[in-house]
């Protein structure tokens, strides 16, 4: 005989009885503390059914509300009570009545004989940061806790705050280095010997039992003063969430609780048929003899927190619709976004799709309809082509897109014709990948060949709209990547800024671009803007076009042409 | 918010209760089991109008779920619904012939009873053609979920409307007693959702999915709300405003998280498109008992002159909750 239990219990009796008899019958004597609030009636059903056992004790019962002392006084009391009657016992295991061995009792019997100075019990300083979940660490020790967290909550917080201001503090006895860790260890019998037996218990008990959850934190210090050996960590499995409550295991996580290799877990689901059956069983014990290894649980609770906490960057939904500000992300994925490309070339959309590897669309915000790739109706995820719905939500429907379509990255055509609520959306999107070239949207008023007089508000127009957009652009809350070219700038030389927008879209290609898109013919072109000028609207976007005219631009074509297959 | 504004719903609140009281009147119990309710009870809450042909699957599929007892509302069926329902043991059914528009869409039937019976209890309110699903709902019943839900302190759990549909024509292939539905009506829309808060009520309002594009394309204004809060760990001092839609008090509708998480949520399969769609359709717009005037349903009817089909090659094609969430359209939240 090794090892005892200690089994703290308050619900689901009925589990607490099963696991208590799996180890009792197995000559693990264990005592059982019942938590006072519990009715005598189920006291007493209880002892009976465990009354054929005769290593099996209660012990005087504390009422043990959630992080006071009572926790304490309960682990105390069963642990006198457990080392009097069982002279035989060398290791003490605190354990929960939630708790479910995963390992046959005689694997932790070999463990512990093996390690019979050690003292298994999580025990870090206050000053590693970031083992409690929420606020207090060192501070439990130091301030006053006179109303229920659990029913006061804002009494509780508000002294708290009160002391940190007035600067309260109580005195920590002397000789005590303050340590916390998980609630649950596994002690030797010298040890916990040592612990109950101090000269200084009552006055050490009587500074613990005002301190806050002093269940994480008096064995976890006390232990410090007399163990021989300590291995700091707990042999149960036990995870927190991001409010400090326990995960809980059901009949689906068995396959990750057989493979942890951990002794005992909790907390369990009571009604989690399946996992009691399989672990209160004798012939599991043909497992690996393996050293605990939970990282697998660890990972799969620790990206549930992620997830409650963080996140899907990008994702609205109806349980995460973050403020302004708290996306993580406005949008799930990086984006293009082309302004007056698909004016100055004529197979713009095709030529990107090839080179870059990309879905490229047309004017997804065209006052008509959602130019969607291949002019689909309906695309991806269900969005509609329809311009009356993507203008009820236009954020969501960008949003939803990009959502939609994770790992395959989406360019579209913007310019001033099209319905602008949603530039703002994208300029504050570090996702968003924007590129201008001002003043393209004069080259198809020029190619429609329509007499300037009848054009030249609507290009007026445009270029006011534009201005305004550009002068967004460049305001300072703007997180896109922007790059502007005025048009006349672009066409000196197309080819440099397309490689570098390229580099950008698919950095691993890494390759020069050897065909080019076909530039529109611009022959012209500079008395068409001459004759606006002469109508009295000056293309200022446009930049210094060349007056010199077709030669110069049939000359910056050619190369360009020469470049493509 | 203001003081002004919490007082003003108070008062809503208060309001909506009398009148549950009130209406609660217009109930006259067929079969009444209420007694049999054991204090941690699962209970669920419907109303109805003759829906027989669903009522087999639909009783065993929350029975499996993990539903300890139904209290339905026979909103005058003339189709063999009451008797079915009242030789059910597990089922609890009050009979009105009154007006379903004017009991707010049976919201204020279901108030009542609720007020009456839920307390304290974990309450789910769906429709016969609503399927709840959540995470881990295959390998975890719905006990799980609420006792999770307790620890958590969380009140109230959010589950969208998803709407099912065939491929095809609505209606093709016939729906028989005992199906499952969703052999039938197995695809539906995946990212299509456009969502705002309700400042008001702090609720979302979620529209979008395949009615909004097949019936209200041109005035998506009118598309039918899609967030539902169907799971609540009632207080008789609850009420229901708009359907499942929203709650008061407003804290209720806090299902989402504002700081970039996600809280854990599901969602209800809508199988509403199946062969009784067209007939339903025309009943309820001869009846005038619906929303908006049947609204809705009008668009409908004149929309399934041509056989609608809803299905397009980027439908999806439903598997389980797993692929719902990966999709992003309900979430495990930290719930693992």
């Amino acid at each position: 005989m090794s090892v005892g239990f200690l089994m703290l219990c308050h619900t689901a009796l009925d589990r607490a009885a099963q696991v208590a008899r799996h180890w009792a019958e197995r000559g693990c004597p264990v005592v059982i503390h019942l938590d006072r609030r519990v009715a005598a009636r189920r006291h007493a059903r209880l002892a009976t059914v465990l009354a054929d056992l005769g290593n099996i004790r209660f012990c005087e019962r504390h009422a043990c509300e959630w992080g006071t002392w009572g926790v304490v006084g309960a682990t105390l009391s069963a642990a006198t009570v457990l080392l009097r009657d069982f002279p035989n016992v060398r290791h003490v295991y605190l354990a929960s009545g939630a708790c479910l061995p995963l390992r046959p009792v005689a694997e932790l019997q070999a463990y512990l004989e093996a390690r019979p100075q050690t003292d298994f019990i999580e025990s870090v300083t206050t000053e590693d940061v970031g083992w409690a979940v929420g606020g207090l660490d060192l501070e439990r020790f130091t301030l006053h806790f006179p109303f229920s967290w659990r029913r006061n909550r804002r009494l509780f917080d508000r002294y708290v705050t009160l002391q940190r201001r007035l600067g309260l503090r109580r005195r920590i006895p002397e000789g005590l280095e303050p340590h916390l860790g998980s609630q649950w260890w596994c002690l030797t019998r010298r040890t916990l010997e040592a612990i109950l037996q101090d000269p200084q218990r009552p006055v050490l008990d009587r500074y613990f039992r005002k301190v806050w959850i002093p269940d994480e934190c008096y064995f976890q210090t006390l232990v410090r003063r007399h163990s021989r050996q300590v291995d700091s960590r707990s042999l149960t499995l036990a995870k927190f969430d991001f409010q400090g409550k326990p995960h809980i295991f059901y009949d689906d996580h068995l396959q990750l609780l057989r493979r942890s290799d951990c002794f005992v877990a909790r907390k369990i689901w009571p009604q989690a048929g399946k996992l009691y059956r399989s672990f209160l069983r004798d012939d599991a014990a043909d497992a690996a003899r393996a050293e605990p290894n939970p990282g697998k649980i660890d990972r799969l609770f620790s990206k549930a927190v992620e997830r409650r906490t963080k996140g899907r960057a990008g994702l609205y939904m109806q349980s995460r619709h973050p403020n302004p500000g708290w996306e993580n992300g406005r949008t799930a994925a990086a984006y293009s976004v082309f302004e007056g490309f698909a004016e100055l070339f004529e197979n713009f959309a095709p030529w990107l799709g090839k080179v870059a590897g990309t879905r490229v669309h047309g004017h997804l915000f065209a006052p008509d309809r959602v130019q969607f790739a291949g002019g689909e109706p309906v695309y991806d995820g269900g969005l509609s082509s329809s311009a009356a719905l993507r203008d009820y939500n236009p954020q969501a429907f960008l949003t939803s897109l990009i959502w939609n379509t994770r790992g395959e990255r989406q360019c579209f055509q913007f310019g001033p014709g099209d319905r602008q609520e949603i530039a703002r959306f994208f300029a504050a999107d570090p996702n968003a990948q924007v590129s201008v070239i001002s003043g393209a949207w004069a080259v198809p008023l020029f190619r429609s060949r329509r007499p300037v007089a009848e054009i030249r508000k609507q290009a007026a127009w445009l270029q006011k709209v534009e201005s305004g957009h550009l002068t967004m652009l460049g305001a300072s809350w703007v997180k896109a990547r922007v790059r502007v070219w005025r048009l006349a700038e672009f066409i000196e030389s197309p080819m440099e800024p397309l490689q570098t927008l390229m580099d950008e879209i698919s950095p691993r290609a890494l390759r020069r671009l050897t065909e080019a898109p076909r530039l529109v013919d611009l022959t012209g072109f500079d008395q068409f803007l001459h004759s606006l000028r002469n109508e009295g609207m000056k293309p200022v976007l446009i930049g210094d076009y060349p007056a010199r005219g077709e030669a110069a631009i049939a000359r910056r074509r050619q190369p360009l042409l020469a470049g493509g297959s | 918010m203001g003081i002004v504004s919490t007082i003003r719903l108070r008062l809503a609140r208060n309001r909506w209760q009398l009148r549950a009281l009130r209406k609660r009147r217009e109930l006259a119990p067929v079969a009444c089991r209420t007694g049999r309710i054991r204090r941690d009870d699962i209970l669920l809450f419907s109303t109805l109008r003759n829906e027989r042909v669903r009522l087999p699957y639909f009783l065993d599929y929350y029975r499996a779920l993990g539903v300890d007892h139904f209290l339905i509302v026979d909103n005058g069926s003339e189709d063999g619904s009451r008797d079915y329902l009242a030789g059910q043991a597990d089922v609890s059914l009050w009979h009105s012939a009154a007006s379903y528009r004017r009991a707010r869409f049976g919201v204020d039937w279901l108030n009542g009873l609720q007020m009456r019976h839920g307390h304290g209890h974990w309450c789910l309110v769906v429709d016969p053609d609503e399927f709840f699903v959540y995470p881990f709902c295959d390998t975890r019943p719905l006990r799980a979920l609420t006792d999770w839900l307790d620890a958590s302190s969380i009140k109230s759990f959010s589950a969208m409307l998803l709407d099912m549909y065939p491929k095809g024509p609505v209606g093709a292939e016939p729906y028989r007693e005992g199906q499952d539905p969703f052999e039938i009506a197995c695809w539906f829309d995946s990212g299509n959702y456009a969502m705002t808060r309700n400042p008001h009520f702090g609720n979302l309002w979620i529209q979008g999915g395949p009615r909004a594009r097949m019936f209200f394309a041109d005035q998506p204004g009118r598309a039918p709300a899609l967030n539902k809060v169907p799971l609540v760990k009632w207080r008789r001092d609850y009420a229901y405003v708009s359907s499942t839609h929203m709650l008061l008090p407003r804290g209720l509708n806090l299902v989402y998280d504002e700081w970039g998480g996600e809280k854990a949520s599901g969602c209800l399969l809508h199988a509403k498109f199946l062969d009784s769609f067209a007939s339903k359709a025309e009943e309820e717009i001869r009846r005038g008992e619906h929303y908006a005037n049947s609204h809705e349903y009008r668009a409908y009817q004149a929309a399934l002159g041509d056989r609608p089909d809803f299905w397009g090659r980027w439908s999806e094609k439903y598997i389980n909750w797993r692929q719902l969430e990966i999709l992003g359209l309900m979430s495990r939240g930290n719930w693992a």
